[in-house]
């Protein structure tokens, strides 16, 4: 570690995999919800588990990248962060918080959750990953602008670099767009159109930028290739995002009262959509082919180059296949949308926050990498974890067609709950992939606790 | 390619790029925004359905169902199902939760009020009466 106040960015990594292993618990539990239909109701309603299951993926995930900046940003401007006393307080308050808005989702009906924190002053609540009470939105804001602050005083007064200033930019937007989670016009339409603004401008916009950075940032570490060649390459892909994201926000608009000039906006943009998580794919090969040195952490290496085929397959291949709006008339809503929304997730965001983990977290234990058997165990949590997803997103794929074609292109078509009926088979091989996700999960723990020699370069 | 393919023109068309996307996303909104009056059911958006969409959103009913597409996958499709089962059912089933049933799928208890419930129907027929593009493609939703 060249820096002291890089390790601030300890206790966040430790925080986001605690977060990611419950959010994998209530996963499961949802998972079963959907054939055992009664599992643990009353006590922990679908509704409830789901708002914890993705609320703590989009906190555990925000965990990750600002550990992930405190990381890296006294390394990229040359020297300590602006103030790390701030990062460890907004730690606390970010992490307390969340357990709070958690334990109220779970201790109380959610229209007792809103009624005491205050949704009648401003209504915001209710809203598909923006459920979070008032006190948890505001304090977010609060969290996001300290942050920045901290992140953006420390790079104005050192170095600049390419990576940085992306990483920046990434992160501010990801805090102005949150803003419009506070809009809850009555209009439903409208309600809509800007709580994409927060949703599809965050995961297939701004965070893009991130995910840029920090996938360069140890590409440059662990392959010791040309700055220069890393930060042109970084530039082209989130140039790409944003040209095709952007307007790519329209494959929301087809079918929620917006004009229908939409279907041809989002058809074509979301048709290249793809391309940016093409380039990345190639790029991470490209680098990793043209290393300049052999790095002792292997592991890290594999989820950066893991992070470039899944966030192509899960937010490129799985994203387009239902993105034209002729087959998103039939697919809108479906299992297809939870396929797409699970391999997205883990190849695009858990796998770039794991990859900046694996580099980051063996130096800031005092070792360039972990040991040869903890390496190990960590490439097979990588394995497991990773064909598990693969799975989980084949079988949602395989109940989304059959539900698609019985509840929608059918001649006859049936009900919801009967559909639903039909397609248990590819629900219970879910639920059991998933089982195998957890394992890896808990494998990938295990490995942060095996000891041993720092592995040597090869 | 690497000699007049420099990091700065990368670094303007990203610039350049994402600017140009930007402003023509804002544009297409302004635009939207004026049209949405002929699509959007606003003539109908009274209070009552304003008090409608707040006991949807107060009782997380997005995350189990669906509502115009969006939302959980656990429940059906709520943004026609005025269409599909008209109020008195809508009324008489939220009351008669949960069904008890054993393994199958349960909706909860919201004891709402009778005013509440002719809230929350006016909401869903307000929304069944946007004009979504034909969607969904059939009744089931």
């Amino acid at each position: 570690m060249q820096y002291k106040s890089q390790a601030v960015a300890k206790p966040y990594f430790i925080a986001a995999i605690g977060l990611f292993a419950a959010q994998i618990v209530f996963g499961l539990i949802m998972g079963l919800q959907y054939v055992v239909g009664d599992f643990l109701f009353p006590a922990i309603p679908f509704n409830a588990a789901r708002m914890v299951h993705t609320n703590l993926l989009i906190v555990w995930l925000l965990f990750g990248f600002m550990g992930g900046a405190y990381y890296l940003i006294p390394e990229e401007s040359e020297r300590e962060l602006h103030s790390p006393a701030l990062a460890k307080v907004m730690f606390w308050i970010f992490l307390i918080a969340g357990a709070l808005t958690i334990i109220g989702y779970l201790a109380m009906p959610y229209a007792e959750l809103a009624r005491l924190s205050g949704n009648d002053i401003l209504q915001t609540m209710g809203r598909e990953f923006l459920e979070q009470p008032l006190p948890t939105k505001v304090g977010i804001v609060v969290v996001a602008l300290a942050f920045l602050y901290n992140i953006s005083m420390t790079v104005l007064a050192g170095r600049k670099t390419s990576i940085s200033l992306v990483l920046l930019l990434g992160l501010w937007g990801l805090a102005i767009f949150f803003l419009f989670s506070f809009y809850n016009p009555a209009n439903l339409v409208k309600d809509k159109y800007y709580w994409w603004w927060v949703v599809h401008l965050w995961v297939e916009g701004v965070w893009e930028l991130i995910l840029g950075s920090l996938l360069a940032y140890v590409l440059i570490k662990v392959t010791g290739v040309d700055r220069e060649v890393i930060e042109k390459w970084l530039y082209v892909i989130i140039a790409m995002s944003l040209v095709t994201g952007l307007i790519g926000t329209g494959h929301h608009y087809y079918w929620i009262g917006a004009p229908e000039y939409w279907q041809w906006w989002g058809s074509v943009f979301s048709a290249l959509e793809p391309i940016p998580f093409f380039m990345m794919t190639v790029f991470a090969f490209n680098m990793v082919n043209r290393r300049r040195r052999e790095h002792p952490n292997k592991a890290a290496t594999l989820w950066a180059l893991g992070t470039g085929v899944m966030s192509f397959l899960g937010a490129g291949v799985w994203g387009f296949l239902h993105t034209l709006a002729p087959v998103n008339y039939y697919t809108h809503g479906t299992q297809i949308t939870a396929a797409h929304g699970h391999i997205a997730f883990y190849g695009a965001y858990a796998m770039v926050v794991l990859t900046i983990i694996s580099y980051a977290m063996p130096i800031m234990r005092g070792r360039e990498a972990n040991s040869e058997k903890s390496q190990i165990v960590e490439m097979w949590a990588f394995w497991i974890m990773t064909i598990a997803m693969v799975f989980i997103t084949l079988f949602l794929t395989a109940a989304g067609i059959l539900q698609v074609w019985l509840q929608r292109v059918s001649t006859t078509p049936m009900p919801f709950m009967a559909a639903q009926d039909q397609v248990a088979i590819f629900y219970w091989m879910r639920e059991v992939t998933g089982v195998f996700f957890a394992a890896g999960l808990v494998l990938y723990i295990i490995s942060f606790f095996i000891g041993g020699k720092s592995a040597k370069a090869a | 390619m690497s000699g007049t393919f420099t990091k700065s023109t990368a670094r303007n068309i990203f610039y350049g790029g994402s600017m140009f996307f930007f402003l023509l996303f804002v544009a297409l909104t302004f635009d939207t925004n004026a049209t949405l009056p002929k699509r959007d059911n606003s003539q109908n958006l009274t209070e009552q359905v304003a008090r409608g969409k707040k006991v949807w959103e107060t009782h997380d009913c997005i995350g189990c169902h669906t509502l115009l597409g969006e939302g959980a996958y656990f429940a059906p499709e709520l943004g026609n199902v005025y269409v599909r089962r008209g109020p008195d059912f809508i009324k008489a089933w939220i009351k008669a939760q949960p069904t008890g049933a054993p393994g199958r799928r349960q909706m909860p208890q919201f004891h709402l009020t009778d005013a509440q419930l002719d809230d929350l129907v006016a909401f869903l027929k307000y929304t069944s009466e946007i004009n979504t593009s034909k969607w969904p493609p059939n009744i089931e939703g």
